[in-house]
């Protein structure tokens, strides 16, 4: 009886010495309640349906409701330090996106990266190069050619709103080739769809977007695709080279989603929670999904997903810095 | 084809089929209740659909709109009072013609002229929003500027008696769309350091909190006697109803395609498709001194144009993302929550759901016909329902669907704050309506403005040197120039006169 005693001690103090949890040893096993996950984008978009069925699909596996929250607004400043400023005790989590790695350099918010605990990156979408079918730029050497060719500001691009991911894709790959980050004007668009509709009206020259958002214009014929600024092709798009195939640039950018939680979540549960995200990431349900949508697939566990985004959160800066849109 | 078979399916399911014909008799009862309208049937509704799909949640609005617009005319014969603003035009007609024992044949063509009028705006939303939008694929933002413009200078104009007060009402929505973050260079407008108001006010708590919680307000802050409920017996509604909508096929045309214009006109309703209509009717009918002592003819006309109109509406509202009527200002809202981003795009991307939309447009009217009965053998019940306790509900209502929508109470906040104000501005007789088109419209015409802008290097020429826009920008200016233009004539023209 006291072996016994003693025994479940030290079991308990391991348990302690593992998690580096201060609290009372008899803490049930995570998770013993239903958990949250935030969603920092509107409903129907792309991130809101990625922690969709996410959260089914971890629902299952953890036997506890998993019900996502959007909290908008703010340009994803609400939403994100909604996650940020949880309880850290792993039942509100939430998926975070690329411009946790922006918008502090703009000044909007002093989060980044080191504020999450991070479980897990589950996709990655590459920037592209897009030209409208009448457009007389066969593939993206002659269209950087012709833009070097011309006085800066011929040239006009669109894709996302000013300083988003996709006006930094292009700042990038013009810094990388030498010339001015401005060298094309940036158009600012309220997201991709309208910027692609713009570029097939004639009103700018190219976009920048990912090729997924760019699939239903593409497939209709009325959108060329050029390059995609990834490290592969894409599996929808195998025809389409990559930026480093086309130009030799190495600039490779893309916007991505990871699933994380607050700062000083316990370990242990960072590990469970990791291990059934990645069980749900390996789900033939997730990946049929993802596919049926265009978007790009990419594991990385806690430790390799928050290098991850270090280096994209220094890229990123260094490129907002270069072009002007660090306040 | 495979987008029009994929449609018949998302709307042939049975859980579809549910939802519509509960919107159906949700819509009957807001309709016929009068002060309740279907401007705030649909208000109500988006926090329900907001946990739906794309169709049953368009499919619903759609149904209990064209419900709600019918249903008006029930207590508009029996009661002299017009349950939604859409039956004023020709209450006193109906109720003519119950003073005079024919409440059956008032409703009958009132329910038939509903269906017909909604089945001939549904076959034009149908045929010419594709059409459109092929060539709308074609504007860039200097179109978009010039058709942002009309659709402002139409709700000022357009939408109330006195052009000064909706040219108020207008730039109060346009400054309600300025605050939040600016999209172009992402400068911080109105906000005091507020992160809630950073997001700028979001759109479908103002809606709730303008049209239904302003009525909430008034209801109780005027002292009306509950309408008492009618005493007649309701018989059958088809007796006689052939002959009349046979000598009256011509109207049913006339009403149906006047309706759906003024319907696709931004900033007007159907409630001004059915003034009109009437007025229409009784100018060239033949038996002028007949109006207004209960004859059918004004009613043919009016009741198939306010229904026709609600159609009308969305052709602009899917094809551009310009707002028909204020019913379609919240549409807008519920297809970008929906991803269904309006456009001519949203028929590359979606065609299944749109087909899907224009289906529900005609089974929705088709439902008229059961539910439209259901709801005249009902009267009774139905206009008996105690004020009392349906405003609280409504109240109730207006709050949690707002929290609902974002879980925030930043949002309830917003909605008692706009439903407030515009309480106050119809009370001082300004309308709401060119409110919500600046609302909606603001963004579109800064954002086409400014990125126009960018586009030709600051040059403002460049809004006329594409074909399409110049004789968009042409036909705008106009519009502009030409009350200033009457007024010089007839202040130079000849007091004698030339005639």
């Amino acid at each position: 009886m006291l072996r016994r005693t003693l025994l479940s001690l030290a079991g308990a103090a391991a348990v302690l010495a593992a998690t580096g949890l201060a609290a009372p040893a008899a803490r049930a096993e995570w998770p013993e309640r239903p958990i949250t996950i935030i969603v920092p984008w509107g409903a129907g978009g792309g991130t809101d349906a990625v922690g969709r069925i996410i959260a089914s699909l971890m629902e299952k596996d953890l036997g506890q409701p998993v019900n996502v929250v959007n909290r908008t607004g703010g340009s994803g400043v609400v939403g994100h330090s909604a996650i940020a400023t949880a309880d850290p005790d792993g039942y509100t989590l939430g998926v975070v996106t690329v411009e946790i790695a922006m918008m502090h350099w703009q000044g909007l918010t002093d989060l980044s990266y080191k504020d999450y605990a991070v479980l897990g990156q589950v996709n990655l979408d590459p920037g592209g190069l897009m030209v409208g079918e009448d457009s007389p730029y066969k593939s993206a050497k002659d269209l950087l050619a012709a833009i070097k060719a011309k006085p800066k500001g011929t040239f006009k691009a669109s894709g996302t709103g000013q300083g988003g991911i996709w006006h930094l894709g292009l700042a990038g790959w013009m810094l990388s080739e030498g010339l001015p980050g401005d060298q094309v004007t940036w158009v600012p668009s309220q997201g991709s769809a309208p910027a692609l509709k713009d570029m097939v009206a004639g009103g700018v020259d190219l976009v920048t977007s990912s090729l997924a958002e760019g699939r239903a214009l593409i497939e209709a014929g009325k959108v060329r695709p050029l390059a995609n600024m990834g490290t592969e092709r894409l599996g929808i798009f195998p025809d389409v080279p990559t930026l480093k195939e086309a130009t030799g640039s190495d600039w490779t950018v893309g916007a991505w989603r990871v699933i994380a939680g607050p700062k000083g979540i316990p370990d242990a549960i960072v590990q469970k929670a990791s291990a059934s995200l990645e069980k749900a990431y390996k789900s033939k349900e997730f990946q049929d999904f993802m596919k049926s949508r265009g978007f790009g697939t990419v594991w990385r566990g806690p430790k390799e997903a928050t290098e991850f985004m270090a280096s994209a959160d220094k890229d990123l800066g260094e490129v907002m810095k270069k072009a002007g849109l660090v306040k | 084809m495979h987008a029009i078979d994929l449609a018949f399916g998302l709307i042939l399911d049975p859980y579809v089929l549910m939802v519509m014909i509960m919107a159906g008799l949700f819509g009957l009862f807001m309709g016929a209740i009068p002060g309740l309208s279907a401007t705030m049937a649909t208000a109500l509704l988006v926090p329900v659909t907001f946990f739906m799909d794309p169709v049953p949640a368009l499919a619903a609005i759609v149904t209990a709109t064209a419900m709600a617009i019918f249903a008006g005319d029930i207590p508009g014969a029996l009661l002299r009072i017009p349950g939604t603003p859409a039956s004023a035009a020709y209450v006193d007609e109906a109720h003519a013609m119950t003073r005079r024992g024919k409440a059956e044949l008032a409703l009958g063509v009132s329910l038939s002229s509903a269906i017909i009028g909604g089945l001939f705006g549904s076959a034009v939303l149908a045929s010419s929003a594709p059409v459109l939008a092929d060539i709308a694929l074609n504007f860039s933002s200097f179109e978009y500027f010039w058709l942002a413009c009309m659709g402002l200078t139409c709700a000022a104009f357009v939408a109330s008696d006195e052009p000064l007060k909706g040219f108020v009402s207008l730039l109060l929505g346009l400054f309600i769309a300025t605050i939040g973050i600016d999209p172009m260079s992402g400068f911080p407008r109105f906000t005091f350091g507020n992160v809630d108001l950073m997001g700028g006010i979001n759109f479908i708590p103002a809606m709730i909190g303008m049209f239904a919680l302003a009525e909430v307000i008034r209801s109780v802050t005027t002292v009306n006697p509950q309408p008492k409920a009618p005493q007649e017996r309701i018989g059958n509604v088809f007796k006689g109803l052939g002959p009349v909508l046979g000598r009256y096929k011509l109207n049913l045309l006339r009403g149906s395609v006047i309706g759906t214009l003024v319907g696709a006109l931004p900033g007007a309703g159907s409630d001004i498709a059915a003034w009109i209509s009437y007025a229409v009717s009784k100018k060239f009918s033949r038996e002028k001194e007949k109006f207004g002592t209960g004859h059918p003819e004004g009613i043919v006309d009016a009741g198939s144009s306010n229904n026709a109109g609600l159609g009308g509406a969305w052709v602009p509202a899917l094809v551009f993302g310009i707002p028909g009527d204020s019913i379609t200002a919240i549409v807008i809202g519920v297809l970008y929550m929906k991803g269904m981003n309006p456009g001519p795009t949203v028929f590359l991307y979606h065609p299944e759901l749109i087909y899907a939309v224009f289906l529900s447009f005609f089974l929705a009217n088709l439902l008229l016909f059961p539910l439209g009965l259901l709801a005249i053998k009902s009267s009774k019940q139905l206009l008996h329902v105690p004020r009392g306790v349906l405003m609280p509900l409504i109240l109730m209502f207006c709050i949690v669907g707002t929290f609902a929508i974002n879980n925030t109470v930043f949002d309830v906040g917003v909605m008692l704050v706009l439903g407030l104000i515009a309480y106050m501005m119809e009370e001082n007789g300004f309308p709401v309506a060119p409110a919500i088109l600046g609302l909606v419209l603001g963004p579109l015409l800064e954002d086409s403005f400014m990125t126009s802008m960018i586009k030709s290097d600051g040059n403002l020429l460049a809004f006329f040197e594409r074909p399409i826009a110049a004789g968009l920008g042409v036909v705008t200016l106009l519009i502009w120039i030409a009350p200033l233009f009457i007024h010089l004539r007839r202040r130079y023209a000849s007091p004698a006169g030339d005639v």
